[in-house]
């Protein structure tokens, strides 16, 4: 009981600062617009109450009986009290010189449009406790029931925030059926989509119950079959995709696929040969500015066709790639990374500059950069470079899995594990880390090309650091050396944001707590790499008997 | 290494015939390479300040804190609007000295508490972990403060408020900035009587030492770790609210290039050294005061200070190229 009340203070405590947070940052309101279930349940609702259920769900798992389920309850109910004595302070003070988000509409967010008076803080509190409970309980389910019942409610907001983009695809009809006309999900639409996402997992796993009782009857021919059959689907399903998604989603995942070649790039960087490179930007700025130097008009040096200049721009990144390679050969880890992030820097400094500018365009950057051209076609809309976009990952994920198993990739796994066992063996460090580097490099550049290419200009702006984060972050989600966690963080980080406009403002706060949270929690990412997963496990059990200090920092050796 | 070699040779002429040039061209007055001067060790002193954070984790953890631009960061922005809220009363002027006292002291406060509380989270829990990993999260911790700012205090400049009894000049020297300079040194001091004289102070050292020898010998490491990283984030702080007083302006991303350069500081003395993160500190801010008038101008860059953020960077790599131990050159993380 008293551990309950323990854990209850705890974790109400550290909801209630994070429910402050988020409100406070301006999260929750810009969320209030988002209606996911008919017009009252906004996405902002739904965050609050997400945040009740994991403070109820954290205070229930290391108690398994009924105090759990009660210190739960409490947990929650103390969310909910912060949020109203939040929603108080907020509606009789003003805040807003100090805290630019605490604007007079936030109290009615908070309390759930009761109101801050004693019937708001009756509902909060009776809301707060019966969700913490509701979390508590979901402790008592089995863990595949507990994820079946997650991740169906997951699919529930996530359909319902992915109205626009739905609409698109599916005939007037279901989506008639499935959202109210200006609200959101509607109510029998809600029951269809929990039903389903709860419906096809189960159904998997009985099928694949049933698969494997039947496994040796089922030929090594039909498995064949069956995998070449899901291929073709997954074939067709790309190919076909700028046909029926529309401008928009064309758009959308004409970056998303421009981020999954950089991701690709980076990953036979940090994710196969183990060196964290923070300036990965500046591959993906050198590619497109020599795409826009060399076929821009504006600048006048040069007026190539894109098709000339693409292959030049990738060797110009290879070359940047080999550069910026041999000075870091010898850096490790945290060194290595900020060296990184001063080269990438300084790219963006130097294009920036006014020195450059005649060369490069300076602050305003170019226009007018080359679009391919094959015979007489031209392509210039964004569902017609989908499919060059396409081919460059093609690419890169048949190169990174080729790469990946032959001699250099376990070279580069050898130096990732241990760089010294490594030498020792005889891998060549010296060609073997520069050969990632310009591999990777290549990437990014001819992702950098496609991008200048498909905006049409290039500006500084659009070279930060942010985007070398960008690239991290999404491998990091996926799972470090992972080439399908690539996509994976790709869609999730790039593809989700650009859908939620509310939050394009918010993304770098939620890709702060993403990389400190899948390090903590899940450090082989979501879609992880066989390998990756037992060096972690191991690295774990080695970190147990092992003081940390003794790992030095830069080698001195090769001086 | 001989392509190494020869961009070191490279940089090196470009630095002698840049000088010479502007030299010889005479461009700036004796009056003016003073005034880069003064204006280069008050940046240096605030360099200094947070490069001993950054070493000082170095020294105990081995790791590189990558949020401490933030903790600095943190600092200089909370204190605004108590710096806001005195200069509305007046006090700014009336209590000079108490308010600035005041506000060292918040923002030290505020540093710190960040400091602690981002070890507990961020790193604490992976402490034992492969390189890469607390790394990662020292991004993402760094982000998350970013943008967790921007959110509650808005994306704009706040333009802090002046302090009547530093503007002035005393033998033609800006008064804040040498209010600047020694009060660098001065919390440079306290740190040094700190780790010298106090127990606290003896335990870090000992854990920066031998971490398990420590243990061992009745220290308790967590707490040492604690402290270190409370020391280094009150340095931040203060470093934070000198940083306002010259430039007088917070924004939320203004933690990043100081962050960077005190790092760059920390490498050029010989990172885990606390003198050398001193001096690295004092380098690198009269270098990029320096520098852009005295080498690039001479080479004939136009707008050369645009320039001045790469010359640290250019330092960082070539120090970590030719001299990875830094200027004092002491064995890696042999001492706090």
């Amino acid at each position: 009981m008293e551990q309950a009340v323990r854990r209850a203070l705890v974790f109400g405590l550290i909801g209630g600062f994070a429910a402050w947070h988020l409100s406070l940052v301006g999260l929750i309101e810009a969320f209030a617009g988002r209606r996911l279930i008919g017009q009252g349940v906004t996405f902002s609702y739904v965050l609050l109450l997400a945040l009740m259920l994991t403070v109820g769900y954290l205070v229930g798992r290391r108690i398994s009986n009924w105090t759990g389920l009660l210190g739960a309850a409490l947990a929650g109910l103390l969310v909910g009290l912060a949020l109203w004595v939040l929603a108080l302070l907020v509606a009789t003070v003003d805040l807003r010189t100090v805290f630019v988000a605490a604007s007079p509409a936030l109290p009615d967010i908070l309390t759930f449009n009761r109101g801050t008076g004693a019937v708001g803080l009756a509902v909060l509190l009776l809301v707060g406790a019966a969700v913490g409970f509701l979390g508590g309980g979901l402790t008592w389910l089995p863990a595949t029931g507990r994820r079946a019942v997650l991740t169906a409610l997951a699919i529930a907001v996530l359909v319902g925030l992915l109205r626009d983009v739905l609409s698109p695809i599916f005939p007037a009809p279901v989506m008639g059926f499935l959202f109210t006309p200006t609200g959101g999900l509607s109510l029998p639409g809600t029951a269809t989509v929990l039903a389903l996402a709860l419906a096809v997992p189960i159904a998997r796993q009985v099928l694949a119950n049933r698969a494997s009782s039947h496994r040796g009857s089922l030929s090594v021919r039909a498995l064949q079959r069956r995998r070449v059959a899901a291929r073709v689907i997954g074939v067709v399903f790309l190919a076909s995709f700028p046909l029926w998604a529309g401008l928009f989603l064309s758009n959308v995942s004409d970056f998303v696929g421009l981020y999954i070649l950089m991701g690709l790039g980076l990953n036979l960087v940090l994710g196969f040969a183990g060196l964290l490179d923070l300036g990965y930007v500046a591959f993906f700025a050198i590619g497109a500015y020599s795409m826009a130097v060399l076929t821009s008009p504006e600048l006048g040096h040069f007026t190539l066709g894109f098709w000339e200049a693409l292959p030049i721009a990738v060797a110009m990144t290879v070359v940047s790639g080999i550069l910026i390679g041999l000075p870091v050969l010898r850096m490790r880890g945290d060194y290595l990374a900020i060296t990184t992030l001063g080269f990438g820097e300084i790219v963006r400094l130097l294009v920036l500059s006014d020195w450059l500018k005649p060369h490069l365009g300076g602050a305003q950057g170019v226009t007018r950069i080359a679009r391919p051209e094959l015979g007489p076609f031209v392509i210039d809309r964004p569902q017609e470079y989908y499919y060059l976009i396409l081919i460059g990952c093609g690419l890169a994920w048949f190169l990174s899995v080729r790469l990946r198993d032959s001699r250099i990739g376990r070279a580069w796994m050898a130096i990732r594990e241990d760089e010294d066992v490594a030498q020792a063996m005889g891998i060549n460090r010296v060609t073997a880390k520069l050969l990632a580097f310009a591999t990777g490099a290549a990437m990014g550049g001819l992702s950098g090309a496609l991008f200048a290419s498909l905006v049409n200009s290039v500006i500084p702006q659009s070279f930060s650091l942010l985007v070398s984060i960008n690239v991290v972050a999404l491998l990091v989600l996926g799972g470090i050396g992972s080439l399908p966690g690539v996509v994976v963080g790709a869609l999730a980080l790039v593809g989700l944001p650009e859908l939620l406009r509310e939050f394009q403002e918010y993304r770098l706060l939620v890709y702060g707590v993403v990389l400190v949270a899948m390090m903590i929690f899940r450090p082989a990412g979501l879609w992880p790499e066989e390998t990756r997963v037992r060096e972690l496990e191991e690295a774990a059990e080695e970190g147990k008997t092992r003081a940390p200090a003794e790992v030095a920092a830069v080698t001195q050796d090769g001086a | 290494m001989v392509i190494a070699w020869t961009i070191g040779v490279l940089v090196l002429l470009l630095v002698l015939v840049g000088s010479y040039q502007t030299l010889a061209a005479g461009r700036y007055t004796a009056g003016q390479w003073f005034d880069f001067v003064v204006f280069g060790l008050a940046q240096g002193g605030i360099y200094a300040l947070i490069a001993l954070g950054y070493t000082m984790v170095y020294g105990v953890l081995r790791m590189i804190n990558f949020a401490h631009g933030e903790v600095f960061m943190s600092g200089a922005f909370s204190a605004f609007f108590l710096a806001d809220a005195l200069a509305r009363r007046g006090f700014l002027e009336s209590r000079p000295i108490i308010s600035l006292l005041a506000l060292l002291a918040f923002a030290a406060l505020v540093s710190m508490t960040i400091a602690v509380i981002l070890e507990r989270i961020a790193y604490r829990p992976l402490r034992g972990a492969p390189r890469l990993v607390p790394l990662i999260t020292a991004v993402g911790a760094s982000f998350f403060l970013q943008y967790t700012f921007r959110g509650l205090f808005g994306s704009g400049v706040r333009v802090y408020p002046t302090v009547p009894l530093l503007e002035g000049a005393v033998f033609g020297i800006q008064v804040k900035l040498i209010v600047v300079f020694l009060g660098a040194l001065a919390t440079l001091g306290i740190l040094w009587a700190f780790l010298t004289f106090t127990r606290t102070g003896l335990a870090i050292r000992a854990v920066a030492e031998d971490m398990e020898a420590a243990a061992l010998m009745g220290v308790d490491v967590n707490r040492a770790i604690s402290s270190t990283f409370a020391v280094g984030g009150a340095m931040a702080g203060v470093a934070g609210v000198l940083y306002a007083l010259v430039f007088a302006q917070v924004q939320f991303f203004m933690g990043f290039l100081p962050g960077i350069k005190a790092f760059t500081s920390a490498v050029l003395g010989g990172i885990g050294n606390l003198p050398g993160a001193a001096l690295g500190g004092l380098v690198l801010g009269l270098v990029e005061s320096v520098g852009p008038s005295l080498f690039l101008d001479g080479l004939g860059i136009p707008a050369a200070h645009q320039l001045k953020d790469v010359i640290a960077f250019t330092i960082l790599v070539l120090i970590l190229i030719f001299r990875p131990t830094g200027i004092l050159g002491e064995r890696l993380g042999s001492r706090v």
